[in-house]
């Protein structure tokens, strides 16, 4: 039935248009006859002028965009190499802004002004070296200031040290969930590989070597991994099926996890979850999430159905290489606190040679 | 050489007088004005009415995630039960979405449509080098549309890795529905589609270089020409790349080899593989995946050249910049594969270099884009819909290229990689241009594929709409990127930091169906008009290149008498001292003219 309703809503939409396209002919039979089917005089000037208009919208889509939707974009960074990424990322913009509002005004503007008249002859101008030179070493020095700029940022960014003081902590994917391994009092983790992961009855959830040491005094975490504020951590991630990615958007922080070999990132989380909350974007935000929640909410009691639970901000990591089925649903809470309250989380861990027990 | 050619021209046309039956003429033809029409029908109309079909699907689930919707039901049967999208359909659907639109619209369906219909059109020749080759070569295109479509119809539904499908999702049957027999056929057909371009992009050079008639030097040919010749080089030398990666995926999948694979365990197994490693797909992949970028756009861009040309009435604006431009692109255009890996655990110090040589490329994107503006000004524009494609398609090359600058700065790339940003981005710079090129492209030859015109009115109406819905769709996106939210997410409900994010995809979703609907009234046109439309003149926007001397009734070896010869470059518009505002390459100069220096 569906089949045959959409099936005639099309014909009756072909049958409309042809309808149109007649009437487009018929309401010009009484001026020049023209079916050329090629643009006249008079839709030079319609399109022309709705080049000019199309400059507006741009301009419009431009500003509201930047109005309404700023708002949901990402809050300050929460990591000590993350401001300088943000202002990589906001000279970046201007620079595309100021290019986007210029080109786009002298096209249009082009398009609008020299929209064809009859019997106009067009200028014949067929090449100039010396603009051309200048329109390629113009953007070729302001790209050149931009990779300078980018390749120190991510040399420093990428080229972390492995100092004895950083905090090594394993991010370990699967499909479709996080874990996070800590080395523990020696803060060296233990050898690993997914061959070990049937062994003690599938306790031994990441797969650690039993037979190295160093790993008998690691801890591995689900649902939630802690960091203490103001230290380095050194991740270091494994994947034991497909490619993941972790991504912490909010510490500016991205690495692929692939099954064969161990990928690092490094950064130093420099607010704790509960100063981030505090933060004037991330309040608001909280509470626009909470009002459509409640909203949505309505909906729900009004079916039956459980009530949604407010939001609370945290961060997050979640996956964004494309993992199979759930993809969309991997995460993991992160919690910076103080090097206090860390202490007291990993005191309540068990460690790797008693859960094996 | 022009001798030669016109020798073995001559000697075609002693025998060319062979019987043509249904079969020799429609079917298995080998004339190129014939497979030009094959490409354009199965590649960009059915082809590309099926990706387009399916973005609008997987956008619906989107905007309203979870929810039943009839036509979910219809076209997706048991993969939506009641209704509710499944999540392995939903990115088996972006996947395929992604592959059809990339490579069979865009790659075959451009490239197929225009390099054979324009080639020995524009330069002066009978016909392709070897029509048997590029009869086979869309045979063989034919072959892999249709294994593709039939994957749509194995029982787990087609390949679901994302239309990169990097291993070990896409070598694994255990890791999801999408990586079992839909996955072998994606792999089947890519590998026949590899074969068919290959044999299509060796005979457009062929010809290129060996089949230009008297008069024709290489810096007289139109820059259509030279950015379909330079993007078959670009897709002889990256393609069999991909066809290498495609047999050692195969392998890894069917035989057990360990190419892209080791140390997995998957579904409560510790599988065998050892040694291999999916960093080396990724880069087989990405080098062919960014010049193919290229092999989309440089045709697009060709086309623009020829159309805002002709249709402003004045001469392309720094002809030989834009071909350095074309070819400057060309060559860095397979050194900047890594951009797409910064974070994929290759080297950080990989990462610089690929940034460096990223953001060199946009040096000859820009000087194409000045040049297009530059050629506009002081021009007589006639707004034809094909100008108008061609104008919109500068726009959005631009909107879309400048984000690059974020994206190909590895360290900017870290937190935007895989998020929606890049969907934006890559959308507006080749989907969106590649796809305004192509409309304009047809718009603009119709008269040369069809014998007729297509109706101008309906055409306006297209472009307007989906000028306004692609930047409804796809300018929003940038910022739910920029919020953080990943791409190729079923639904993002799962995560609350994400619920004020969906109101924004109600409205993305709400301009995709409204492009959508336009490109109904594009379809619609173009029916119409084959059928129905006003029949063409010789030269409808009197334009300079060859192909509009030669008859409108289509005949076998292009022009009936001999093949003119060609006196001058393709831009002689609104010339001082000529009568017309347009000049015919093949009008030799005359008394006291002198050749345009260019």
């Amino acid at each position: 039935m569906t089949v045959l309703l959409t099936l005639t809503i099309l014909i009756l939409i072909g049958v409309a248009l042809w309808q149109i396209t007649k009437i487009f002919e018929l309401s010009q039979l009484g001026q020049k006859k023209d079916n050329s089917q090629i643009a006249t005089e008079k839709d030079n000037d319609l399109n022309g002028k709705l080049m000019f208009a199309f400059l507006v919208f741009i301009y419009a889509v431009t500003i509201y965009s930047f109005w309404t939707y700023s708002k949901v974009l990402l809050p300050e960074s929460a990591s000590a190499h993350g401001p300088a990424y943000d202002t990589l990322l906001w000279i970046s913009f201007a620079v595309i802004l100021f290019a986007q509002t210029l080109t786009q005004a002298v096209l249009h503007i082009f398009a609008y002004q020299y929209r064809g008249i009859n019997n106009r002859k067009a200028y014949f101008f067929t090449h100039d070296n010396k603009l051309e030179f200048i329109w390629t070493i113009i953007p070729a020095i302001i790209f050149f200031m931009l990779i300078i700029y980018g390749m120190i940022t991510w040399g420093k960014i990428m080229n972390f040290e492995e100092d004895e003081d950083a905090l090594v902590v394993e991010l370990y994917a699967q499909q479709w969930n996080w874990k996070a391994r800590y080395g523990g009092v020696d803060n060296v983790l233990g050898d690993a590989n997914v061959r070990f992961l049937n062994d003690f009855d599938g306790k031994n959830s990441v797969g650690i070597d039993s037979s190295d040491p160093n790993g008998m005094d690691d801890f591995v975490v689900t649902q939630e991994f802690h960091l203490p504020i103001n230290r380095k951590v050194i991740f270091k991630l494994r994947s034991q099926d497909v490619l993941h990615s972790a991504y912490m958007p909010h510490f500016r922080a991205q690495m692929n996890c692939v099954p064969g070999m161990i990928t690092e990132f490094s950064f130093t989380p420099t607010k704790t979850t509960d100063e981030m909350r505090m933060n004037s974007d991330v309040v608001d935000k909280v509470n626009r999430i909470n009002k459509i929640r409640y909203e949505n909410s309505k909906l729900l009691t009004a079916n039956g159905e459980e009530a949604l639970e407010p939001y609370q901000f945290d961060y997050l990591l979640l996956c964004a290489k494309i993992c199979g089925t759930s993809h969309y649903n991997m995460q993991m809470k992160i919690v910076v606190e103080s090097e206090k309250d860390y202490e007291k989380w990993v005191a309540k861990q068990k460690i790797f040679s008693e859960v094996i027990q | 050489m022009s001798e030669v050619s016109s020798i073995s021209h001559s000697s075609h046309d002693d025998h060319h007088h062979h019987k043509e039956t249904f079969i020799t003429k429609y079917i298995f033809s080998q004339d190129h004005k014939m497979i030009a029409k094959q490409y354009l029908i199965l590649g960009v109309l059915f082809m590309g009415f099926i990706g387009v079909a399916m973005s609008l699907l997987f956008r619906l689930q989107l905007a309203w995630p979870e929810q039943s919707f009839a036509v979910f039901d219809i076209f997706l049967g048991d993969w939506a039960p009641e209704g509710v999208m499944d999540p392995n359909i939903y990115l088996a659907l972006v996947t395929i979405h992604g592959t059809i639109m990339v490579f069979f619209v865009l790659t075959a369906g451009l490239s197929g449509t225009f390099s054979n219909l324009l080639i020995p059109l524009q330069i002066g020749a009978r016909d392709m080098a070897s029509g048997l080759l590029n009869m086979i070569s869309f045979w063989l295109f034919f072959l892999s549309s249709m294994i593709m479509l039939a994957s749509l119809f194995v029982e787990a539904g087609p390949a679901a890795a994302g239309w990169t499908i990097y291993p070990p999702l896409s070598a694994l049957p255990q890791a999801q529905p999408g990586s079992g027999m839909g996955m072998t056929l994606w792999l089947i057909s890519m590998a026949i589609f590899v074969a068919s371009s290959l044999l299509g992009s060796l005979n457009y050079i062929v010809t290129v270089i060996n089949l230009r008639t008297k008069g024709m030097s290489m810096f007289r040919l139109p820059l259509t020409i030279w950015a379909f010749f330079v993007t078959a080089i670009i897709g002889v030398i990256s393609f069999p790349v991909l066809l290498s990666a495609s047999l050692l995926l195969i392998m890894d999948r069917s035989f057990g080899t360990s190419f892209f694979l080791s140390d997995i365990f998957v579904q409560g197994e510790v599988l065998h593989y050892q040694g291999g490693s999916p960093v080396l797909f990724e880069h087989l992949f990405w080098f062919l995946g960014h010049p193919e970028v290229y092999i989309v756009l440089l045709p697009a861009l060709g086309i623009t050249s020829e159309i805002i040309a002709t249709n402003s009435r004045k001469p392309i604006f720094g002809y030989r910049a834009m071909v350095a431009s074309i070819l400057a692109i060309a060559f860095l255009s397979t050194v900047v594969w890594g951009h797409h890996m910064f974070i994929s655990g290759m080297n950080p110090f990989l990462g610089s270099v690929f940034t460096f040589t990223t953001l060199l490329i946009a040096i000859p994107s820009a000087v194409k884009a000045f040049n297009y503006i530059t050629t506009l000004w002081k021009g007589n524009l006639q707004f034809n819909p094909g100008m108008l494609f061609s104008i919109g398609l500068v726009s959005t090359f631009i909107t879309g290229g400048l984000t690059g600058i974020i994206l190909g700065d590895s360290t900017l790339d870290i937190n935007i990689h895989d998020t929606y940003f890049v969907v934006a981005h890559f959308h507006l710079v080749m989907g969106i241009s590649a796809l305004y090129g192509l409309f304009a492209g047809v718009y603009h030859w119709f008269p040369k594929l069809f014998g007729k015109m297509m109706n101008k009115n309906l055409g306006y109406i297209h472009f307007w709409v989906t000028a306004i819905a692609a930047y409804g769709v796809f300018f929003p996106m940038h910022f739910i990127g920029m919020a953080g939210l990943p791409r190729r997410y079923y639904t993002n409900t799962a995560f609350p930091y994400f619920d004020d994010l969906a109101n924004i995809n109600v409205v993305i979703t709400v301009f995709a169906l409204l492009a959508g609907a336009a490109q109904l009234v594009f379809l619609y046109n173009f029916i119409s008009s084959m059928f129905f439309g006003k029949k063409a003149e010789m030269n409808p926007w009197r334009s300079n290149t060859m192909e509009w001397t030669a008859p409108v009734e289509h005949v076998h070896g292009n022009w009936p008498g001999e093949i003119p010869h060609v006196y001058r470059w393709a831009y002689d518009y609104s010339k001082p001292g000529q009568k017309e505002d347009f000049v015919l390459q093949t009008t030799p100069l005359s008394k006291g003219e002198k050749e345009t220096e260019h």
